[in-house]
């Protein structure tokens, strides 16, 4: 067998694999942040507690309401976006005008809320959420066993990652969102409602945090920290790539992904912390991100 | 978490005005050393371990608190609790707090290992008696021991390897690989738990190390599996045990290999669920479908917590309760004479039968070896386990003469 740096290349090979996986994860993640910072400016750290809260109504929906998971796929989502827009409609709107440091630490606070009272009712050991039936079993892929969910995962965020970017910046939509963002009275001016438009991207961008969540829930314990665990890589991620940058926030995603698989093969111990050292790196040799603009 | 250390302090100051107000209607034999015996429990209450010990660990104090009578020598017993978010430092700094201005007599649980080492260092220290029940690492009675002062109460990874570890080498499952916390707790178990295999004629083929609170396990398991060694050792605890299981799982691991989870409670399992953890061996100290008490004493639990108690909370309960009735017996909270009392009282009661703290402070009783029901096997929720064999105290515990206690060798 042919060996890598001592690690045999079917071992590595799998690594890579799950590395795509959880970048798929953070790809998505910091791409809800990405559209919620380029067009609202608000670094919004609830961004994990939305995306437990996907994971949660989808756990909901099946143990209350007995609706299965390709209805959450849809539903939950929505749950999480409806919870988004009151949010924004009744807190956010307010803080635009003031320093990036208000909307940030609204949205914590808000964060610690949610993640207390979902931690009160359903204690942190989480809650199981079974496979979907078709999702059951493996690919045998010759170097790796990889479960066909895992496989789902990497398919539907790489294509809902693709269908934003597509949206935003090669649409007529996506047009009137970046003018709004650029200009928001020329762009009102011209009979285009801006708040209206704003609220709608916030509650998309949490949406897709709560659709990561129901993607996420089979893979991972549906507990209320898991949002917490993820949001700082994903933070991460959205610095390296750039802030508000949409292809930046998925490339990053990915790669980092990758990259933290890799670790995971030659220094296991180090994996938590490498995604931190690129950031570092980063910073110091491009401050704006890789894919971020100076202004 | 802001909130509850409020409403603890609101509970507390509760607690401080009512004794002052309270008449004292009997005379009482016995004084504590300020007038007031106050214990602390310390534990994680909003991480990965809350459900291990957490706020179900401050309930079984309360409760022992409350069958003991609630006063000592006429006063209200005062119980005070603190959330260490798995950090020694933040452990120490609050327990340092506890023992300088709070005057608090004793602390419980403090489950971590890291934590665990050093509230035991500062009672050590500050000559003050703590009591370790979550947390593991055989170091707490090697070379941490702190024998007038510490006493570790449920398990340890000695017994853990002991049990499950002979067990399964027995049943033909003779060569490891490890997946370990990379922590005190997880070096500890993994290091207990191969020396047993390998005393047992089995063989240890590698180890990887992860961080504490993981949620992805999967490039961690493909190691595993690429080593084809048959049992894969779960050196961890709580959600990393239970996310490590949910990947084997996914990933085809058990099919090949089997899992050996070294340190799981009930609450871990009822949150893996049957379907997944079904078959798999593991050990505790206690289980609450065993006999009438100790179903009564989780019947009275649940209906407070709205679940079972796992051996934590259980025990938990079991040394706060041993504890007062050593002081009452002592007539005082002088930690030797409440230590010794302890020490020469066997700990006779739903937790333990026939139980010692051993003069380097571990305390011996029997171990379980359970193997987790199918979920057809399953009658009612938490209906969980199958009792494959009790393993003696003196069997599971690491035996005296092999302690590694510097302050035993006088």
């Amino acid at each position: 067998m042919t060996e890598i740096f001592g690690v045999p290349t079917q071992a590595l090979m799998g690594q890579l694999m799950i590395g795509l996986v959880n970048g798929s994860f953070y790809a998505m993640l910091s791409l809800g942040l990405a559209v919620i910072f380029g067009m609202l400016n608000v670094v919004n750290f609830a961004h994990g507690a939305f995306y437990m809260m996907g994971a949660f109504f989808s756990w909901m929906l099946l143990n209350y309401f007995g609706v299965n998971y390709w209805w959450s796929l849809l539903l939950a989502p929505l749950g999480v976006a409806i919870v988004g827009i009151i949010i924004e409609k009744t807190m956010l709107r307010w803080l635009y005008q003031l320093d990036h440091l208000y909307g940030l630490l609204l949205t914590f606070g808000l964060a610690l809320i949610i993640e207390g009272i979902f931690r009160d009712q359903y204690g942190v050991s989480g809650q199981p959420y079974d496979l979907p039936e078709l999702f059951k079993g493996a690919f045998d892929l010759g170097f790796m066993m990889l479960p066909k969910y895992r496989a789902w995962v990497i398919v539907a965020c790489l294509s809902i990652c693709f269908a934003t970017w597509f949206v935003i910046e090669r649409t007529r939509l996506g047009s009137y969102l970046r003018a709004g963002t650029e200009n928001p009275k020329l762009v009102q001016a011209f009979g285009i409602n801006v708040p209206l438009m704003v609220t709608l991207t916030y509650a998309f961008g949490v949406g897709l945090a709560g659709l990561a969540g129901v993607l996420a829930a089979p893979v991972y314990q549906v507990n209320p920290l898991m949002g917490s665990n993820i949001v700082i890589v994903v933070f991460a991620v959205v610095v390296i790539g750039g802030m508000g940058s949409i292809l930046g926030a998925i490339v990053t995603g990915l790669a980092l992904g990758l990259i933290e698989g890799l670790t995971k093969v030659f220094y296991p111990e180090a994996s938590a912390t490498v995604v931190f050292i690129i950031m570092a790196i980063v910073l110091l040799i491009r401050p704006a991100g890789l894919f971020g603009r100076e202004k | 978490m802001m909130k509850r250390k409020l409403l603890s302090t609101l509970v507390t100051a509760a607690l401080i005005c009512s004794a002052g107000t309270a008449t004292i209607a009997a005379a009482q034999q016995g004084k504590a050393s300020d007038d007031v015996v106050k214990i602390g429990v310390l534990t994680d209450m909003s991480g990965v371990y809350a459900d291990y010990g957490g706020p179900g660990a401050v309930m079984a104090a309360r409760m022992a608190i409350e069958d003991f009578g609630g006063k000592m020598f006429g006063k209200n017993i005062e119980l005070v609790n603190a959330d260490h978010q798995n950090k020694a430092d933040v452990a120490k700094n609050i327990t340092q707090q506890w023992f300088d201005r709070d005057k608090v007599d004793a602390t419980f649980e403090n489950l971590n290992s890291a934590v665990a080492i050093a509230v035991q260092g500062l009672g050590k220290e500050k000559n003050k008696i703590t009591v370790v029940t979550g947390a593991a690492s055989s170091k707490l009675t090697n070379e941490e021991c702190s024998p007038n002062t510490g006493i570790h109460y449920l398990m340890d990874t000695v017994a853990l390897g002991n049990v499950v570890g002979k067990a399964i080498v027995k049943d033909g499952g003779d060569s490891w690989f490890f997946l370990t916390a990379d922590y005190a707790f997880g070096q500890s178990l993994e290091k207990d738990t191969g020396d047993v295999v390998k005393a047992a004629g089995g063989k240890v083929l590698g180890s990887v190390k992860h961080p504490l609170s993981t949620s992805d396990f999967s490039s961690f398991l493909l190691q595993a599996q690429a080593s084809k060694a048959k049992i894969v050792g779960l050196a961890n605890a709580g959600l990393d045990t239970v996310n490590s299981i949910k990947a084997a799982s996914e990933f085809g691991l058990t099919k090949n290999q089997n899992l050996a989870a070294l340190l799981m409670l009930i609450t871990d399992v009822h949150a893996v669920g049957l379907n997944t953890a079904q078959g798999l061996y593991l050990t505790e100290g206690w289980y609450w479908d065993m006999n009438s008490e100790t179903r009564a004493w989780a019947k009275r639990y649940e209906e407070r917590m709205k679940k079972k108690p796992n051996s934590n909370h259980a025990s938990v309960y079991s040394s706060v309760l041993h504890y007062l009735n050593a002081v009452k017996a002592a007539g005082t909270d002088d930690t030797a004479a409440v230590l010794k009392k302890m020490k020469d009282t066997p700990i006779n009661d739903m937790f333990a039968k026939g139980g010692k703290i051993r003069e380097d402070g571990r305390m011996v009783h029997d171990m379980y070896l359970f193997q987790v029901k199918k979920p057809s096997e399953s009658k009612a929720p938490w209906d969980y386990y199958t009792l494959k064999g009790t393993v003696k105290g003196e069997d599971a515990f690491q035996p005296l003469a092999l302690s590694r206690c510097a302050a035993l060798k006088k």
